[in-house]
């Protein structure tokens, strides 16, 4: 118990470092998962046959793999560098393994999403003239994404929990500082798990709570 | 059905326990469990053909066979850094000969026979990078080192946590650190030497070692704490070893031109 | 087949429409072309389509004595984690549905608990922790085993709960009317029919428990993952060649067991030995039409 207080700016470090990866691979998978559901959906069957293939491919790969391979293939395939510092530098490899893999949930949900739009919504967004890019920004993503709170905050949750996995390449988030922290106090190895434990717990239950909240604030009343 | 229902669960639980000792590996079974670094040529590397190559390799096979274990009875299992003191500990190996530094710290959990060889924390750069040539240069350059490992907490040591941030990235294992030196996203790997030279003999032309050893590094072999017994006899085996010219022999088929730095067996410490 | 969400948002298109999107077509096809050009010139530039990088993989005893070995420990953990989480899915999510608190409470603790915390905390809880405080001796195969099981076990309960609840409750009432005892309506009338609910999102969720495994590279488990991003590119310093091969060996393992989730689900769906709609695994998004592999988030 005595270790888990002297460690705690070190842990509170480590779940500082868990949110802001969150956060960010969060926010991009957002965006990245939106252009690929719109992809998906689009006219063009080369475009939907890429969103396809994206979504296939990242959700089939171990997200180990996924980070791995950005840490270590990107910087070197694609030059990739973000910072002088590379702690700073590893961090961003893995937000964007993070969010290439989260982006192919958020476009699924989002396709679900759209799925529950009334197809009348769509026929009559159709009939006063409006373009596919219209129909999808004015019309139907306003909708859809209401729809889909709830599965955002699942993905998110998931999210949370997987940036974990950034331990693979040597980002001390609370995963990798808890395995440090066990070797180093290795008789007090089950406050210290409680504690992280707690630790996500505080993370993850009231995001599921403030997501279902949200969902039921924001569904559209048919 | 509560009852029934309870039972279930004991049964399950049962089987999770019954599960974790029996793939426990360890010792008995006539089997020797040696544990060895899958991805470190030179000293513990496990080849396409299934066979394990390597120093470490050499040395436990033949301090095996001075135990009485025919070549059929060893089985050697990956130990990445930071399990070689757990797998020890927990009996999933009878010992481990894979890098494996004698320090105090280590002694307090595990015993140390040996030493087998003497080596030291060196420094592996491209070879067309001139500007490094000992640890004071790695001030100001990017580093790659191995979870785990002693090597990396040298430096952070010497240079401070700030330098940590800002200099240090730390990957599964030191093959994983080779194409970020090749690539320059770091400029160095700070290592053993003899990790070193395993790779880069493997890689002829493309890398540097610098040769200023800046610690002194005796690999022993690992095994459970105070088993005095066997700590002798493999004491007696590497003598053995260093005396009938094999120890020799295995320095030069694994290191190369690098087998110049090793040329005297070290002394054994009875500690 | 067709689906809804693709030919609702536009209508089908004339000539000059047909026109634009041959153009744009044209335009996707060069960006993309140009982009997996920049990429392929960018391995080549950096020396990673040298064909000593990639020939290993045509070589027999490379497959058969370093990425076979890794494939089959991958599979066995996966199987055996599957084996004993499913019978603990069953336990916890019939548990959570008891009449009685002193069951019905602990084992949504468990569920939620097991739930909510990262599956690479547990692992190396079980890996770094086991026997530090019980003195059991933990391989990477048991700590990858024990944090797989016990995370799917609990998302298995919640499965097996909806799968029950998706029971009709006139199935039960006329179970009970009929003279039946609580653990008869459990085991004669609710069970049968929630299992061919649930079996399609059972298996989805065990393609989710395959692809997890991976996790053991991180504790040196020797599965595949560590045979392609460490005992590989320690031969043939191949790091990027042999982790995009290892990436194309899993996700065609997943896309074959994903396709039989798949196949499952038509089935069940088709099937009527239930009364229960299928139920999805908790936070699966399921699209209509959607190719088979990973539908649960992870």
């Amino acid at each position: 118990m005595q270790a888990l207080l002297d460690e705690f700016p070190v842990i509170l470090n480590a779940f500082w470092l868990t949110i802001r990866l969150t956060l960010a691979s969060g926010a991009a998978a957002l965006v990245l998962g939106t252009i690929l559901a719109a992809m998906r959906v689009s006219p063009l069957p080369v475009l939907r046959g890429i969103g396809t293939a994206y979504v296939n491919i990242l959700r089939n790969t171990p997200l180990t793999l996924v980070i791995v391979f950005c840490g270590l293939g990107l910087g070197l395939v694609l030059d990739v560098s973000f910072s002088t510092s590379l702690s700073t530098n590893y961090l961003w490899l893995s937000i964007i393994g993070l969010s290439a893999y989260t982006a192919a949930f958020v476009c699924e949900a989002i396709r679900s999403g759209i799925n529950t739009v009334p197809v009348g919504q769509a026929e009559a967004a159709r009939a006063i003239g409006l373009t596919f890019s219209q129909n999808l920004r004015l019309i139907v993503l306003p909708q859809a994404l209401r729809a889909v709170v709830a599965p955002l905050g699942s993905i998110l949750i998931a999210l949370t929990k997987n940036t974990t996995i950034a331990a693979a390449i040597g980002v001390t988030e609370a995963s990798l500082t808890m395995k440090t922290l066990f070797e180093a106090h290795g008789d007090a190895v089950v406050p210290i798990f409680f504690g992280f434990a707690l630790g996500f717990l505080v993370l993850t239950l009231p995001t599921g709570l403030l997501f279902t909240w949200l969902s039921r604030r924001l569904a559209v009343v048919r | 059905m509560r009852v029934k229902r309870a039972g279930t669960v004991l049964v399950a639980v049962a089987a999770m326990v019954a599960g974790l000792t029996a793939c426990g590996g360890g010792s008995g079974g006539g089997k020797f469990v040696v544990g060895i670094k899958f991805d470190q040529p030179g000293l513990g590397q496990k080849q396409p053909d299934g066979s394990f190559k390597g120093f470490d390799v050499d040395v436990a096979r033949y301090v095996a066979k001075e135990l009485g274990y025919q070549d059929n009875q060893i089985e050697f299992k990956e130990a990445i850094s930071a399990n070689r003191e757990p797998f020890i500990q927990q009996g999933q190996v009878n010992i481990v000969a894979a890098t494996y530094s004698i320090t105090d710290d280590r002694k307090k959990k595990i015993s140390f026979a040996g030493p087998y060889l003497i080596t030291g924390q060196d420094v592996l750069t491209r070879a067309d990078d001139t500007t490094i040539n000992g640890e004071e240069d790695l001030r100001n350059k990017k580093v790659c080192g191995a979870q785990g490992s002693s090597s990396p907490k040298r430096l952070v040591d010497k240079f401070g946590e700030a330098w940590k941030s800002q200099y240090l990235i730390e990957q599964q294992g030191y093959g994983a650190c080779l194409p970020l030196l090749e690539n320059k996203q770091v400029d160095a790997i700070s290592t053993d030497a003899t990790i070193l030279a395993g790779f880069a003999t493997q890689s002829p032309g493309k890398f540097r070692l610098v040769g200023k050893p800046f610690s002194e590094e005796k690999y022993g072999i690992g095994l459970k704490l105070d088993d005095k017994d066997t700590r002798e006899k493999i004491n007696k085996a590497l003598e053995k070893m260093f005396a009938d010219g094999s120890w020799k022999k295995a320095v030069d088929a694994n290191f190369g031109e690098f087998g110049k730095f090793f040329t005297t067996p070290p002394a054994i410490e009875r500690y | 087949m067709s689906t809804r969400s693709t030919d609702i948002l536009y209508d089908a298109p004339g000539p000059r429409a047909r026109a634009r999107n041959t153009v744009l077509t044209v335009v996707v096809v060069v960006v993309a072309l140009l982009a997996a050009y920049t990429m392929v010139a960018k391995l080549g530039e950096k020396n990673q389509l040298d064909p000593a990088l990639w020939t290993p993989f045509l070589r027999g005893d490379v497959w058969i004595n370093l990425i076979v070995p890794g494939l089959l420990n991958t599979l066995s953990a996966a199987l055996v984690a599957s084996l004993i989480a499913v019978p603990f899915g069953f336990v916890l999510g019939i548990g959570r549905l008891s009449d009685h608190a002193l069951i019905r409470v602990p084992a949504g603790v468990v569920v939620e608990f097991f739930r909510a915390i990262p599956l690479l905390i547990m692992i190396f809880a079980v890996m770094y922790g086991g026997s530090a405080v019980f003195g059991l001796t933990v391989t990477p195969f048991a700590a990858v085993v024990v944090g797989l099981v016990l995370y799917n076990g609990s998302v298995l309960a919640e499965i097996v709960r909806a799968g029950i609840q998706a029971v009709p409750r006139g199935q039960s009432e006329a179970a009970y009317a009929v003279g039946l005892r609580k653990g008869q309506v459990m085991r004669m009338i609710l069970l049968p029919q929630a299992v061919t609910a649930m079996m399609p999102a059972i298996v989805s969720q065990l393609v989710v428990l395959l692809k997890d495994t991976a996790l053991g590279f991180i504790v040196s488990f020797e599965d595949l993952l560590n045979a392609g991003a460490r005992v590989l590119p320690s031969n043939f310093n191949n790091l990027i060649p042999s982790v995009i091969v290892i990436a194309v060996v899993y996700i065609i393992i997943n896309l074959v067991v994903g396709a039989v989730a798949t196949w499952l689900e038509r089935r069940s769906r088709r099937s009527r030995k239930t009364t229960a709609t299928p139920v999805e695994p908790p936070g699966a998004i399921v699209v209509a039409g959607t190719t088979p592999g990973v539908s649960a988030v992870d």
